[in-house]
């Protein structure tokens, strides 16, 4: 019952930030059409600046400020580098997004070194939130929880009740219209790639202190997120929130949860020894094998249904 | 009418002839090479020979069938754990020679190319590109969960001097490997480059191109993406069996997301338009991998930098900077560059120094313990405690860039000059007309 409800809050947890990630990933590429390599890239950088700003003024004005230049650094991104290489084609903007995220993570370990920073978060929310059957629940990750709630519900109204909202939508789906309509799309599409990394930026605010801040922060998270946005379907926004919240479950329990598939044999009367051929699948723990379990459901997703869960379009 | 076909006869035969010195120069190359090399010279065109085939390989995918994947070095490093298990039997007894070892990983590659190419190649873009990934990061986690196979974080290891010998050779001298992967790296090279001289090969550059045309011709795009994804993970498996000989170790990094990765970087820099790009750009890494890494730590930033620099300016890669100006080269025109590459060659020079300095020196500083101040840096000491030096490489960098500022238009002019663009459209290069095509979609 104790892991069950601890995986559960944990699994919402991190199901949440990987829609803060997946959200802003998933508007970029629908409108863009280009899948940004570099978008885990933002929240690492979110993660440092943070770091780096919670060291002089501490972590409250950090966390408003650090997503602000993530979003900035973005939309300079956007600007001088990915509009430049979209003329090119896809796949130079997808190789773009690629060396950018390489690039980063060298930038970042010039800038702040290879080691692991001793980010922490704010001296109010170290203590327990609540204690249940002898386990404590911080009070921290209530904090990142009511964050992300709140940055998602943001999210739907300003795209469903907004203006600015009603034209993003529009321009993610005929973004030569739009044009023709007299707005400036470049300029949509430079605040969209601004915000979507500032959400990103965001993420690295709030989880930086739980997951630690290193420089393969960004590429560790990065390809998760990817599985995440492919998993829901390209360009789906509900579909990004449904897989976030089945990754991070899954995620969980799989830690939480210890056996092998050697167990499940016992269970049908087949018996398996050390001595069976491929031995080391049957007894690898469901916790060894919990970080390929997302690849494992993506090559699945793409080999029997490529739009993914909520998917309506392909690229 | 005869004259015509005397003639096209003749061209045929003369570019037949230019083609056969060319490979001819390549292979007296490759011999001669080894002779102008230290040991260490041997070990790094070693590695050059290796990292050549597996990035002319990558770029069967992406430059020639338009399929950009993210984990290739799975079966470069499939292929290398294979043929370590071979070694081991070879050890206990198996009567091959360890020089045929590639042959080995390159059908493990093709098998497992074969499995996968059979879904993953379905689509192209970004599906496939995900694909690759996704595939990237099982293999590599397998590659610590499934011990009895990959050998855990510890790797497989053998030994390549066991077993019957090959002509009297033991591959127990650095020449002798160094022979052994030319050997392989020509032979490699020679397969490739005819089969992207086959209708399969033609058929892929056209699946890259025009899809639904090729569709309407009455060729299935699947398949013939899936023929050259099998073909280009046989050479990927055939690089590995060679990677194994000379570590005569394979571990995760040999199939890991950093692996595949290096290659793409390899392919895209040397240029992904061009059958010679990936070695070029093979040789470029390599050397930054090898020599410039024993000199700075940084080397891994300005891999990057080069790398994302060379996908925003020179999209067709350092081979596609060098065949530019074949056209100026058939104009007798080349002359006419050199005084203004050199007004701006300067000044770009000029201002790599300055920014290589000033970051070689911010990295110091960083690093350096309390009262460490002098460091070496092109060949002078450097007092890092004092503004001269900082101001020194900053006035560097900001006139270098003044200077590239008032060239450009000079340079500009003599180009056209020396192309003689008045006379017609400049000529395309692959990798444009690629570019143009996807930009056009």
């Amino acid at each position: 019952m104790e892991t069950v409800v601890f995986s559960l809050l944990n699994g919402l947890v991190y199901g949440l930030l990987l829609f803060l990630l997946a959200s802003g990933l998933t508007v970029i590429f629908s409108m863009m059409g280009v899948l940004n390599f570099a978008h885990a890239s933002f929240y690492m950088l979110g993660a440092y600046f943070a770091y780096s700003i919670s060291l002089k003024i501490g972590y409250w004005p950090a966390l408003f400020i650090a997503p602000v230049i993530v979003g900035i650094v973005g939309a300079v991104v956007e600007r001088y580098g990915l509009r430049h290489v979209h003329k090119f084609g896809h796949v130079p903007e997808l190789i773009f997004t690629f060396g950018l995220a390489f690039l980063l993570e060298e930038i970042v370990q010039f800038v702040w070194g290879r080691d692991q920073k001793p980010y922490r978060g704010p001296e109010e929310l170290s203590g327990p939130l609540f204690e249940l059957f002898g386990s404590s629940f911080p009070a921290y990750k209530m904090f990142m929880l009511l964050i992300s709630v709140a940055i998602f519900i943001a999210l739907l109204v300003v795209l469903n009740r907004t203006r600015i909202g009603l034209i993003i939508q529009a321009a993610i789906n005929q973004p030569q219209v739009v044009a023709m309509l007299g707005h400036n799309v470049p300029l949509i599409f430079m605040m969209t790639f601004g915000v979507g990394t500032a959400l990103a930026g965001v993420a690295g605010v709030i989880a930086g202190p739980v997951l630690g801040t290193y420089p393969a922060m960004g590429i560790e998270l990065g390809s998760i997120v990817f599985v995440v946005v492919v998993l829901g379907g390209l360009g789906s926004l509900i579909g990004a929130f449904a897989a976030s919240l089945i990754i991070g479950f899954v995620q969980t329990f799989a830690i939480a949860v210890n056996g092998t598939l050697a167990d499940v044999f016992a269970k049908f009367g087949i018996i398996v020894t050390r001595d069976t051929v491929l031995h080391d699948i049957w007894f690898a723990t469901l916790p060894q094998v919990a970080p390929l379990l997302p690849y494992l459901m993506l090559i699945l997703v793409l080999i029997f249904r490529p739009l993914g869960l909520f998917g309506t379009r392909e690229t | 009418m005869s004259k015509l076909t005397e003639l096209r006869r003749a061209q045929q035969a003369d570019r037949r002839r230019r083609q056969l010195m060319l490979w001819v120069a390549f292979a007296v190359t490759l011999v001669l090479l080894p002779f102008a090399a230290t040991n260490f010279g041997l070990t790094i065109l070693t590695q050059i020979c290796i990292a050549s085939v597996f990035a002319l390989a990558y770029n069967m995918l992406l430059g020639q069938g338009g399929m950009l994947s993210f984990g290739h070095a799975v079966y470069f490093g499939l292929g290398g754990y294979l043929v370590m298990h071979v070694m081991k039997f070879v050890g206990d007894g198996l009567p091959v020679p360890m020089v045929f070892m590639p042959v080995f990983g390159g059908i493990f590659g093709l098998i497992m190319g074969i499995i996968v190419g059979s879904f993953s190649t379905r689509r192209s873009g970004t599906v496939f590109a995900m694909i690759s990934l996704g595939i990237a990061e099982l293999v590599a986690g397998c590659a610590l969960i499934i011990v009895s196979f990959f050998g855990g974080e510890e790797g497989v290891s053998a030994d390549r001097t066991k077993g019957i010998s090959f002509f009297g050779y033991h591959l127990a001298q650095q020449i002798e490997v160094y022979f052994f992967a030319a050997f392989w790296f020509f032979v490699a090279t020679f397969m490739m480059y005819r089969f992207s001289r086959t209708p399969a090969g033609r058929m892929a550059n056209a699946v890259r191109d025009n899809p639904e045309r090729v569709e309407f011709v009455g060729y299935s795009q699947r398949r013939v993406r899936f023929v050259s994804f099998a073909a280009s993970a046989f050479f990927a498996g055939l690089a590995g069996g060679m990677f194994a000989i000379q570590y005569e170790i394979v571990t995760e990094a040999a199939v890991n997301a950093v692996a595949s990765g290096q290659v793409l970087l390899q392919a895209y820099i040397g240029g992904i338009g061009f059958f010679v790009g990936p070695i070029v750009g093979a040789i470029a890494l390599t050397l930054l991998s090898t020599v410039v890494s024993g000199a700075t730590e940084l080397w891994l930033l300005y891999a990057g930098l080069i790398f994302v620099g060379t996908v925003l300016f020179v999209p067709q890669g350092l081979t596609g900077l060098i065949m530019m100006h074949a056209r100026a080269w058939r104009n007798g025109r080349l002359g006419s560059l050199i005084v203004p590459y050199l007004l701006s060659g300067i000044p770009l020079i000029a201002t790599l120094i300055g920014i290589i300095g000033l970051l070689e020196m911010t990295a110091f500083v960083e690093k350096a313990g309390v009262g460490d101040t002098v460091m070496r840096l092109y060949y002078t000491e450097l007092d890092t405690s004092s503004w001269a030096p900082w101001l020194g490489f900053a006035a560097l960098t900001i006139a270098g860039l003044l200077m590239l500022r008032f060239a450009r238009p000079g340079l500009k002019a003599a180009w056209e000059r020396a192309n003689g663009t008045v006379s017609a459209p400049s000529e395309a290069t692959p990798t444009s007309s690629i570019v143009r095509e996807q930009a056009a979609e």
